[in-house]
């Protein structure tokens, strides 16, 4: 069973430059990867008898986008585990918001399949080499990413109202006249 | 999709959304050659209530109830995940009272949720009676639910650093009564269908999940240990003490054909059950005294950082990654659904099978759309 120290230390040995950066202080020590690394590393991490990650517990996309902080980019998140060793993992990719691109992991874990779906479908991550890259939640023809910190949700949505509408107590307060009729348009 | 490229025999059909076998909304699209099924796809989001935007939103307490609402089916399970979560990124460490109740409530909505999947499990294959016996005996835990909470189905019962009600006088005896009758209709439900032939014919060569495709794709819970692998969380990584409990976990091992069938599945569940009803009478036994909501915080404002939380729900692994960044909401919080990576799996499992097998595979993986969506 090895920390994440160690796997650093590997991973430091037989990939010299991709691993960009690393976070052992924190409670949940993570290693940020490059992203053109990330199916190289991957593979040596699933395949490798010492590291054996052969579950890939979950991906995650994230939207850093805080007004207090710096920050604006977006994240992917892998959680590894392994049920032999005991042992797991963090990784991050670092992306652009502009152009956010990552070689895709379906072939390594087969889950990556559909997880990377949902985080191209709340992110617009793009996944180079994804088999099937669309939308999983989301209907087909949706437009923009939803979970995106900057998301203006649409007017409407082939017709139907998309946007939340007033609430008769704002109405109220902008001097409407509300009647008595609830089944009022608008 | 092209479907003039077809050959003229294979036909598109739509499994469409609704339909009484596919366990909520679900869309299968078969491309079927006559009876075989040549591909599956299946297309979800049919559910999708937006629980990760909603949880930016709302302050940590409030994401409770929106927890409860993924797997509607085994809510305690669901939200004593969220709850464990941010408490150890609190690291607020509840009493022995409040860790007993959750394993008591936890377990009492696994025996529920098997029953409800068997039950319907049963029918979707075309035997009606047990759907019967077990919603019979669904409705007593639900009853039981309804007197310490107030709720059947969605509870609101784990909040951060403790449980929302404890447990009224009588509760003790009522539960004892109930799981004392509850034994002999499991056994009576399993002499009625886990031996049936016909049950058996349909269910025990058919959608068999290998060792490597359950490792790749992610399958945890009862559709794990279907295929032989023994991994539960609450053994592996213990939480709410379940390390002091005396308890076995039940794993599939081909009795009636290849390992990983619908039927090992199915019978995991049943076997689970048991296993249940006899953790809850350990804790029952063992109640501590102490106060449900000593440990609960006036308002709960996590340390800045992240944190990956998982728990053993009746479905498999349901993990919450939760980010925070030291205010009163969440800045992300994302749910890695069981239902999901097991549905994932179908269109590996369900090639080369007739169109009777795919209803048969799909009450066996026991989804829940609300979960597979969010």
């Amino acid at each position: 069973m090895k920390d994440t120290s160690e796997i650093l230390q590997i991973l430091q040995e037989k990939f010299p430059k991709y691993i960009v950066k690393s976070n052992l202080e924190s409670a949940a020590p993570f290693l940020v990867v490059s992203a053109k690394a990330l199916p190289a590393v991957c593979g040596f991490l699933k395949n490798d008898k010492d590291m054996n990650f052969e579950s890939l517990m979950c991906l995650s996309g994230v939207d850093y986008k805080d007004p207090k902080t710096e920050d604006d980019r977006l994240e992917v998140v892998y959680h590894l585990f392994s049920m032999s060793k005991k042992h797991k993992l963090i990784l991050k990719v670092e992306l652009s918001r502009d152009d956010p691109k990552v070689p895709t992991v379906e072939n390594i874990w087969g889950i990556a399949n559909w997880h990377e779906r949902e985080a191209y479908d709340m992110y617009g991550i793009q996944f180079e080499g994804h088999s099937d890259l669309r939308r999983i939640l989301c209907p087909d023809d949706w437009v923009d990413y939803p979970l995106r910190k900057d998301y203006v949700e649409p007017e409407t949505y082939r017709g139907m109202p998309a946007a939340a509408s007033k609430q008769f107590a704002e109405l109220a307060e902008e001097g409407e006249d509300l009647g008595t009729n609830p089944y009022r348009a608008g | 999709m092209q479907v003039e490229a077809y050959a003229g025999e294979e036909m598109v059909l739509n499994m469409g959304p609704q339909h009484p076998s596919t366990h909520g909304v679900l869309r299968l699209e078969l491309e079927t050659d006559g009876e075989i099924v040549k591909k599956v796809t299946p297309h979800i989001g049919y559910l999708h209530r937006c629980f990760e935007k909603h949880a930016e939103n709302i302050d940590y307490p409030g994401v409770i109830p929106f927890c409860d609402r993924m797997d509607y089916i085994a809510s305690m399970n669901n939200s004593l995940g969220y709850a464990l979560t941010i408490e150890k990124l609190m690291q607020i460490e509840v009493n022995e009272r409040v860790q007993t109740l959750r394993v008591l409530m936890a377990e009492l909505n696994r025996i529920a949720s098997h029953l409800l999947s068997i039950g319907t499990y049963a029918m979707d294959i075309g035997s009606f009676t047990p759907f019967l016996h077990c919603f019979r005996e669904r409705e007593k835990i639900l009853d039981l639910f309804e007197w310490v909470c107030g709720a059947r189905l969605l509870y609101n019962y784990n909040w951060v650093g403790g449980v929302s009600h404890d447990i009224p006088s009588g509760f003790v005896e009522k539960t004892s009564e109930f799981l004392n009758q509850l034994e002999p209709v499991i056994a009576e439900m399993d002499k009625l269908l886990s031996y049936n032939k016909i049950f058996l014919a349909r269910t025990a060569a058919v959608g068999i999940i290998n060792k490597d495709l359950a490792e790749s794709f992610n399958v945890t819970g009862p559709n794990l240990r279907g295929s032989g692998i023994q991994w539960d969380l609450r053994k592996e990584e213990p939480y709410c003490a379940y390390e002091t409990y005396d308890f076995e976990v039940p794993i599939g091992s081909g009795q009636f054909g290849p390992v990983g069938s619908c039927w090992d599945r199915y019978y995991v569940r049943v076997r689970e059950m048991e296993q249940s009803i006899k953790l809850i009478r350990q804790a029952l036994d063992r109640l501590p005294e102490g106060d449900v909501h000593e440990m609960v915080p006036r308002r709960v404002k996590p340390p800045k950082g992240e944190i990956y939380g998982r728990t053993e729900t009746p479905r498999g692994e349901l993990g919450y990654y939760v980010i925070s960044n030291g205010g009163l909401i969440p800045f992300r919080v994302k749910v890695k659904s069981p239902c999901f990576t097991v549905l994932s799996v179908l269109p590996a499992i369900a090639r080369g099978a007739m169109v009777a097998d795919i209803i048969a595979i799909i009450g066996s993986i026991d989804i829940v759309m609300g979960e597979v969506d969010r």
